[in-house]
């Protein structure tokens, strides 16, 4: 049986497509809501489903802060709904802003023992562009069989912080991705290298640690920055162009951890 | 427990992460003003309310857990300073959109706290002696905020106070009488209620009325206005001229009547080629070419440029979500795909006191339509990613915006029909004052003072609310008879066309506002964004406005479509407007323009004292040539998952893309194409040069990534001086020639287009600058596998490199003449019998695959060409050009800098050198070189070396083109 995913929406995200998209083109069978919709069911929200996705985007605006108000709406509203989804083995993803709400809700790092932030980028701008990723948590059943991986980033709050007192073995205990150096220069050709520190751009908000992404402490949720749904189809880590022979034609590195979360599901 | 107002500041506890403080800091010291530590802070007013709700949610809504410190105070107390510091607060002024304000209004709810009254502002703390601290504060005040759309407060300025209710409204319509007027007294009461009406059309209106025996009422009135305003009618291109040319001598060498300049000329074209691939042209929102067998491609680009001079950000931002409405409100509602931005503005580097009075500095310009296009576009999910900037010191009192969309339709909801007895229904943002008489203040030359009159006519978007709106319109769409946006003119302009061939009946006081006290003709004409106006019949209606709820849209029925013939507007139970939409549509009288072209006297081309060299570097770091990516980079340009060939290509993006491919139906590979093409400095040498060069260069760049020439759509946006003036207009009718004889001769229709007349700025001495003749091209075309794009990126060395197309000695107007500051030179011209075949040999050779990279020769020619597809491939180029293709004597300045069009330099994989040769048969070319591993750029003519320049210098230098107008906090 497909595993049955749940992309939930609200005002403001703008990735949720794809999303389902990439889902569904690794064997889920997607249901995409508005997060209005889910508030007026009775009883478990999310009893239905084996997985969630929060999508990207900009949700209610991001006026008050990235992710803030979806965040407070699953914390105040979703939280136990997702508490048993993770109980009964499903995963959880959040993406960009979906990642941002789930650490807002307090799902991520979803410990008491590390309190964490996305606040502005470094650089105090939005940034988009290609980056490097080394994966920090093997055995997450999202992040399984994968070392490297290229994603774009497009994010104004990505800087992932820790509050003062943050014990750095509790945090990279919970590290899911960090961004690395692309040591040839050309994010997109598959199989690369990278080295660390990955400094500005290549860490494109400053993050702690180079930090990308977060698991929970049961793996099953995770939280990132870059974007895995635009890194699905042969044409879009930009050095596609540059591929010759059987290369050319491999579909894009994201699409592993959609494939990994459907496989699983399907125990 | 008593409810007022309170002030909840939240300021960052470790320097290290306010990064914005310390750009602040690092661009205060930058201007001499020696400042210690600037920290910046938020603060929101809330109320009326309780302490502990204020704290609350401050703690739960305002401050970052991990990061932030927050206090709470009555709004009442004065501010505390430590000693040694001084903060100066930025406010939105009352009435203004406020996004922060509106989300903390939902989310309180969302809390259980009811407030009445929110406003956000930030506030910056300067540490520093007395007076260096006023002067830094100053210096906030004037270079990051706009006293159009915010309020500063000092230290000692008590919080403002809530501003008293509005008066319930009097009366409600006003007669204004016209009867026995003369030209004079009517042309000023147009001028005074900025009807932007001259006094041939204000009689016309008195001729109506008078066989009426009524005044107009002002709600008439302004409809009328707004419906003739150039700005909606084109009624300088849509009327008659009389165009006369002559020779640089003076005497006579053509003249041309025309009824109907925009239909002899570019409809025209379309009509004449008569093409299956258009779906809808000239009629709709925007035009729509086929794209696949389930779906059309839509597409639209406006300008937005006076709001722009006056407001950047909000100019800028309501720019993109204009357009972005005109394609959710084409046919009955299309998905946009992709954003594009053009924009022109002053020098960069100019010195403040070079600049008109008035004007802001074009690097406030620049950085303020960057993040207002950023703020929209990237809210709206959709990738902006292809763009231009040109900067020339004739924009400086009046920048242009381009803001451009496109989107995808199904066949079968292309077209749209009201129906008699269709609800009338408003969906989206509530109406403000906002935007009062922007489309008459787009028809009307900018002035000093401009900024201060027109305030009322700028905007700041509101994205959350057209992105909620555009994604339930995307759902009910099929139960809709038709739709349309809500842009200049606001209610007047969509009922009013709706209506037309129709009729409708309004009652404006249903409509949901921002606040009380509008009267009813600043409710119909206000153009508050972000709203669209449905036409849905009695079955559908229900379901309809329930959906727009059911995601917090406001849909509320504000009267119907009757085939009446009239539009009738009711304020309640009072008619305040009854008026013949025959007269509104039919009624403008049209007027005969003179049109006058002089020729230049030709000059010869003043050589710069410069090495080649020295002349590539210099061309490459220019705002126009050099890198976007401080811009592009802060756009989504990945969003949505399609993107292909991306605005940057080649080792680690390191080259610009000629046109960008994405493939927007997820799960198939079948690709958009999209290229722009302009190059204002050849006007003033001849504006049909200039035109055909623009649409020779959209298509060329479309071509180059890999699009069929025959899928392709093009669209012009003309932006021009006063063409009351012979002058102006007779440059517009030459460039308006030169679109329809380019369109008929590659066999590309226009599908779209728009223009924007009256770009001159009026100095403080009375004279007025007009900006360079500007027509922006845009094309649109078709790959049927994205896969098969072509990237400008060298592959690898030890390829031959092929140049296509001739060269000729055309410096004139171009990058080099404007580093050497030569007026001279003859101007690029595109030969129109051969230039469509070029483009077609082009095509055939990228299809047999053997083509590594294309990249077609442009601004700065031969030379910029080489140098970036060298350093986007990280490997070098060592180029002959004694055999290649040429008509005419070239010097050193022409072979490298020279601006002929239609020329494209092709890397070709070697085992198949022949095949791409026998696709290019048609097309004069030559082999020119070939591609080395030493990553320099050498080119020479025979014995003679022209250049030898390591690409590093050469990337560098394109890459820091906008270094300092954006400068990175990061370093």
């Amino acid at each position: 049986m497909k595993p049955r995913v749940l992309v939930l929406r609200a005002a403001g995200s703008n990735c949720d497509h794809e999303t389902a998209y990439a889902f569904e083109q690794a064997g889920a069978e997607v249901t995409q809501l508005h997060v209005n919709r889910v508030l007026e069911r009775e009883g478990d929200a999310l009893a239905e489903f084996d997985a969630l996705a929060v999508p990207g985007g900009f949700t209610y605006g991001d006026d008050l802060g990235a992710g803030q108000i979806l965040g407070l709406v699953l914390e105040r509203r979703l939280k136990p709904s997702i508490e048993a989804l993770v109980a009964r083995g499903g995963l959880v993803l959040g993406i960009c802003n979906g990642f941002q709400a789930l650490v807002r809700a307090g799902l991520l790092p979803g410990t008491p023992a590390l309190q964490a932030s996305l606040a502005p980028n470094a650089s105090g701008r939005f940034e988009c562009h290609w980056t490097r990723l080394e994966v920090t948590a093997p055995s997450s059943p999202w992040l399984r069989g994968i070392e490297t991986l290229d994603l774009p980033i497009a994010h104004a709050e990505g800087r992932l912080v820790f509050a003062a007192d943050a014990d750095p073995e509790a945090i990279q205990a919970l590290a899911a991705l960090r961004y690395l150096k692309p040591t040839d220069g050309d994010p997109g050709v598959a199989g690369s290298a990278g080295s660390s520190p990955a400094d500005y751009p290549a860490n494109p908000a400053g993050s702690t640690a180079d930090l990308a992404g977060l698991v929970d402490p049961t793996g099953q949720i995770l939280g990132l920055m870059p974007h895995p749904e635009r890194n699905v189809e042969p044409y879009h880590a930009p050095g596609w162009t540059r591929r010759t022979g059987a290369g050319a034609s491999e579909s894009g590195a994201g699409r592993q951890l959609f494939t990994n979360a459907v496989e699983t599901l399907r125990g | 427990m008593t409810h007022s107002a309170y002030l909840v500041e939240t300021v960052r506890r470790d320097p290290a992460h306010d990064p914005a403080g310390r750009a602040l800091a690092g661009e205060l010291r930058a201007a001499g003003i020696a400042v210690g530590a600037v920290r910046l802070a938020h603060v929101f007013e809330v109320g009326p309310t309780t302490a502990a709700a204020a704290e609350q949610l401050g703690r739960e809504l305002f401050a970052n857990p991990v990061l932030d410190r927050m206090t709470v105070s009555p709004a009442s107390e004065p501010l505390r300073l430590a000693a040694g510091e001084r903060a100066v607060t930025v406010l939105r002024r009352e009435g203004v959109m406020d996004p922060v304000a509106l989300s903390t209004l939902q989310a309180a709810e969302a809390l259980g706290v009811h407030l009445e009254r929110v406003r956000a502002g930030r506030r910056v703390y300067v540490e520093a002696e007395p007076e260096v601290a006023r002067a830094a504060c100053d210096w906030v005040v004037r270079w990051t905020s706009n006293p159009v759309v915010d309020r500063a407060l000092g230290p000692e300025d008590p919080w403002p106070a809530a501003p008293r209710p509005a008066p319930a409204l009097g009366q409600l319509a006003r007669a204004v009488p016209l009867a026995g007027l003369d030209d004079a007294a009517l042309t000023q009461l147009s001028r005074e209620a900025c009807l932007a009406l001259d006094a041939v059309e204000m009689r016309a209106i008195q001729a109506h009325y008078a066989a009426l025996g009524r005044a107009p009422t002002d709600v008439e009135l302004e409809t009328i206005a707004q419906t003739w305003s150039e700005h909606c009618k084109h009624k300088t291109l849509t009327g008659p001229i009389t165009h006369e040319e002559f020779d640089a001598d003076g005497a006579p060498t053509a003249r041309r009547d025309y009824q109907n300049l925009l239909k002899q000329t570019v409809f025209a074209a379309t009509q004449e080629l008569d093409l299956p691939r258009c779906l809808s042209v000239f009629v709709d929102n925007a035009g729509v070419i086929r794209f696949d067998d389930d779906y059309g491609v839509a597409i639209k680009v406006e300008t937005h440029n006076h709001p722009s001079a006056i407001e950047p950000y909000g100019g800028a931002g309501t720019g993109i979500g204009g357009v972005i409405r005109d394609i959710l409100g084409t046919g009955l509602g299309a998905r946009p795909v992709l954003n594009l931005d053009v924009f022109c503005v002053g020098d960069l580097d100019a010195a403040p006191e070079s600049l008109p009075k008035g004007a802001l500095h074009p690097r406030t310009v620049l950085r303020g339509v960057v993040a207002g296009v950023r703020d929209y576009g990237n809210r709206m999910g959709i990738p902006t990613a292809c763009g231009a900037l040109v900067s020339e010191p004739r924009y400086a009192g009046n920048p242009l915006v381009f803001a451009g969309t496109v989107g995808l339709i199904e066949h079968g909801l292309v077209a749209k029909q009201p129906r008699d007895g269709d609800w009338i229904v408003a969906v989206g943002g509530r109406t403000g004052r906002d935007g009062v008489h922007g489309a008459t203040f787009s028809s009307d030359a900018l002035h000093s003072a401009s900024e201060v009159e027109s305030g009322g006519a700028v905007q700041i978007g509101n994205p959350i609310e057209e992105k909620k709106l555009g994604d339930v319109l995307l759902e009910v769409r099929d139960r809709l008879s038709a739709v349309t946006d809500c842009g200049a003119g606001g209610f007047s302009s969509a009922v009013g066309e709706m209506a037309e061939g129709l009729g409708a009946e309004v009652d404006l006081s249903l409509a949901p506002l921002k606040y009380a006290g509008l009267q009813p003709w600043e409710v119909w004409i206000s153009e508050a964004q972000e709203r669209m106006v449905l036409a849905v019949g009695d079955a559908h209606v229900e379901a309809v406005c329930a959906a727009f709820a059911a995601e917090d849209v406001e849909a509320v029925r504000l009267g119907r479509f009757r085939a009446s013939g009239r539009l009738v507007i009711r304020w309640g139970d009072e008619t305040v407007a009854d008026l013949d939409l025959d007269f509104l549509h039919e009624g403008l009288p049209k007027q005969a323009r003179q049109a006058r072209w002089r020729a230049p006297r030709a000059q010869p081309f003043a050589e710069p004292a410069l090495t080649p060299g020295e002349a590539l570097r210099a061309i490459l770091a220019t705002p126009t040539v050099g890198s976007k990516a401080p811009i592009v980079r802060q756009y989504d340009h990945e969003v949505q998952g399609s993107s292909a060939i991306k605005p940057f290509a080649g080792v680690g993006g390191g080259g610009p893309s000629d046109g960008v491919v994405l493939a927007p139906r997820l799960g198939s590979r079948r690709g958009i194409v999209l290229g722009l093409g302009l190059n204002p400095g050849l006007s003033d040498h001849d504006p049909y040069a200039m035109a055909t060069w623009a649409v020779d260069e959209a298509l060329r760049n479309v071509v180059a990534a890999g699009a069929d020439l025959d899928s392709c759509a093009i669209l012009d946006n003309f932006s021009w001086g006063d063409c009351r003036r012979p002058e102006q207009l007779g440059s517009l009718v030459r460039a308006a020639e030169a679109c329809r004889d380019a369109a008929l001769a590659y066999r590309v229709p226009f599908v779209s287009g728009k223009d924007s007349l009256n770009n001159e700025f009026e100095l403080p001495d009375g004279t007025r600058a007009a900006i360079p003749g500007t027509l922006v091209i845009t094309a649109l075309g078709t790959i049927d596998d994205v896969l098969q794009a072509v990237s400008m990126d060298l592959k690898g060395p030890g390829h031959p490199l092929l140049l296509v197309g001739l060269s000729r000695d055309e410096l004139g107007g171009g990058q080099l003449a404007a580093l050497a500051g030569s007026a001279g030179g003859a101007v690029p011209r595109v030969d129109l019998e051969r230039a469509p075949g070029v483009l077609r040999a082009v095509q055939a050779a990228l299809a047999t695959g053997a083509v590594l990279a294309c990249h077609d020769l442009s601004e700065g020619g031969l030379a910029v060409a080489a140098a970036e597809m060298g350093f986007a491939g990280g490997c070098g180029l060592e180029l002959d050009l004694s055999q290649a293709p040429r008509e005419g004597e070239l010097g050193v300045w022409g072979w490298l800098f020279g601006e002929s069009p239609t020329r494209f330099l092709l890397e070709v994989d070697p085992a198949r050198l022949d095949e791409v040769r026998a696709a290019l048969a048609s097309a004069p070319h030559a082999p020119v070189g070939t591609t080395v591993a030493e990553p320099r750029l050498r080119v020479r003519h025979g014995a003679d070396g022209w250049l030898d320049e390591p690409l590093a210098e050469l990337q560098q230098a394109w890459a820091g083109a906008l270094r300092l107008a954006f400068p990175s906090a990061q370093g």
